[in-house]
């Protein structure tokens, strides 16, 4: 039987019922993230959910208008902390489509690789702390300690762990360590152990499974009514990919497979963001494979800083590096929409220029807040307490939710 | 994707006509523009018919243009998931009197994506069933993203309020 564990809603109440009014948040130490849910129950059942975001505001698209287009790229970083490449990847191909302009190859592999490292980190999170707050402590452990093995990569890489500012117009900052593709591969190994581990615990844990399955459930047409696009539109059947659909940065040349649901139920969400962790190893073991020699920024005086040697040896590269520095790139005049799959769905960048140095506008379009909109639709119906595993599997980022 | 940029705009032109206002692609992106008047059943074809099949509102936004006439544009985003394409389409709003219709009672992610350009914008979407401010909080004075905000403004200190006795209402 479908979802038997959702009340029907209106509840036939009486009048000796009574309607508790209660507010969860911002800061409740089961949710991870500061949100509000403004609760009516009836007994422990939810029959309506107000949820209140916002509260990490930090106004992304007004401080995007005031320095030039590179100077977004550090706030980009604050979107989606925990898979902050893929925002950077997202602002740089968007602004890159505007311009006209496609980076060198082994710049896409590059920022494939990170891609796909960023959104197992992603997935790691989600699911270490949505199982963690359900009470498998053990999993949330073991996922935490190989998400640090990633982020050891990230940091060799970019010099950073969180802020890592990674992309420019037209490139990366720089090429990969030599020793990283090696690192990468040994992460991988005590990668699959892990997750081989986490999977034994939770996938047909009886409690696990209880909690999960026929909660939270969203069915295909309300999740394309809502917006909501990646491994949770997944999760309910629906076979929808960024990288799939409209492959940017080289994602078709890779050879993976997009995990579906059926249910739309928590636990389908559970086994996608699971299943797409192995995909997403998958192109970082074909990116390593065929990783092209070659350079990682393009050799373009309108938008690419050049190298250090021209600028201290020449006065054109002097000049060069002085007018990008103080006007910024002069991307033309136009608006261009990009959009790439992040760890949550589709995370769009609409980017509009008047052909000054700045961005006359910088819009995100977050996966996450479209999930949100569907969260309090999602709760309804259910237990209190099941809230905090559905709020769990959508991952709300407050960075990207509330920017 | 499915159809080249000209192909998705001649079909558009094909099934609206005169309706469209303006039109181009750049960059591949397809944008259509549209009458504030007209929206809500042009939005409401483009996404039942099946030459076109945009099931998704991906999203709704407003650029200030801020010196020109008409000042705003609200832009929506949308894709179809049948057919793999995107387009984009606009509405010129003037700055006397910002409003379009809402686009609730088509998409449920319009309900959010709305609340946000009133909240950044002061773009009032009619027929909206909670147009509250979403990111930031009731008492905030003034719509930030546009152009004649000052980013360095102060907002002034708000007294404590409980959420239940204001503001806050049910639609169950």
């Amino acid at each position: 039987m479908p979802s038997s564990k959702r009340a029907v809603l209106p509840l036939d109440l009486d009048a000796t019922d009574e309607i508790m009014e209660i507010q969860m948040g911002p800061s409740h130490p089961a949710s991870h993230g500061t949100i509000k849910f403004n609760l009516k129950l009836d007994g422990e059942v939810v029959i309506d959910c107000d949820v209140e975001v916002g509260y990490l505001h930090r106004a992304f698209e007004k401080m995007a208008e005031q320095g030039t287009w590179n100077q977004v790229v550090p706030y980009t970083d604050r979107l989606n902390y925990v898979s902050p490449l893929i925002n950077n990847v997202g602002y740089a191909l968007a602004v890159e489509k505007l311009c006209g302009i496609r980076v060198p190859e082994r710049c896409e592999y590059i920022r494939a690789i990170m891609s796909e490292i960023s959104r197992i980190t992603d997935h790691l999170t989600c699911l270490g702390m949505a199982v963690q707050e359900i009470g498998a402590q053990t999993v949330a452990f073991l996922m935490i300690e190989s998400r640090e093995l990633l982020w050891d990569i990230v940091e060799a890489v970019t010099g950073a762990r969180l802020t890592i500012s990674y992309t420019r117009i037209g490139g990366v900052t720089n090429d990969l360590p030599p020793d990283v593709p090696d690192r990468i591969r040994a992460a991988i190994v005590h990668l699959n152990a892990i997750l081989s581990d986490c999977d034994k615990l939770l996938t047909r844990n009886r409690i696990f499974y209880d909690r999960m399955v026929d909660v939270g459930v969203l069915t295909a047409e309300d999740a394309i009514s809502h917006g909501v696009t990646g491994p949770m539109l997944r999760a309910s059947g629906v076979n929808y990919d960024v990288r799939k659909a409209q492959p940017y940065s080289g994602y078709d040349r890779f050879d993976f497979s997009v995990p579906l649901g059926t249910k739309g139920d928590n636990y389908d969400r559970y086994l996608c963001r699971f299943n797409e962790m192995e995909q997403s190893v998958r192109i970082i073991e074909q990116a390593l494979r065929d990783l092209p020699d070659g350079p990682v920024r393009l050799d373009d005086p309108r938008f690419v800083l050049p190298p250090k040697q021209r600028v201290y040896g020449s006065i054109e590269g002097l000049m060069n590096h002085f007018k990008l520095i103080m006007e910024g790139a002069k991307v033309p005049r136009g608006e261009a929409y990009q959009a790439v799959e992040g760890a949550n769905g589709e995370l769009g960048f609409y980017v509009v220029s008047d052909g000054s140095g700045r961005p006359y506008r910088v819009r995100v379009r977050p996966p996450c807040f479209l999930g949100m909109s569907a969260l309090g639709e999602m709760v309804k119906g259910y237990m209190l307490a099941d809230i905090i595993p559905t709020f769990g599997m959508v991952n709300m980022i407050g960075g990207e939710c509330d920017r | 994707m499915g159809l080249t940029p000209d192909e998705l705009l001649a079909r558009l032109k094909e099934a609206f006509g005169e309706r469209i206002l303006d039109s181009h692609h750049h960059c591949g992106d397809v944008t259509v523009i549209i009458a504030r008047d007209d929206a809500l059943e042009i939005l409401r074809r483009l996404r039942d018919e099946p030459a076109f099949a945009f099931n998704f509102l991906m999203d709704v936004t407003a650029v200030d243009y801020l010196g020109q006439q008409p000042r705003f544009e609200v832009v929506y985003h949308l894709y179809s998931l049948t057919h793999n394409f995107r387009t984009r389409a606009k509405i010129r709003v003037p700055e006397a009197d910002p409003w379009v219709h809402s686009l609730v009672p088509l998409w449920k992610a319009a309900n959010w994506l709305e609340r946000e350009v009133w909240d950044m914008f002061g773009i009032r979407f009619l027929g909206h069933p909670d147009l509250r401010r979403i990111l930031l909080y009731e008492e905030f004075v003034g719509h930030p993203l546009r152009k004649d905000y000052p980013v360095d403004k102060r907002q002034p200190l708000v007294p404590e309020r409980d959420p239940i006795e204001t503001g806050w209402k049910f639609n169950a």
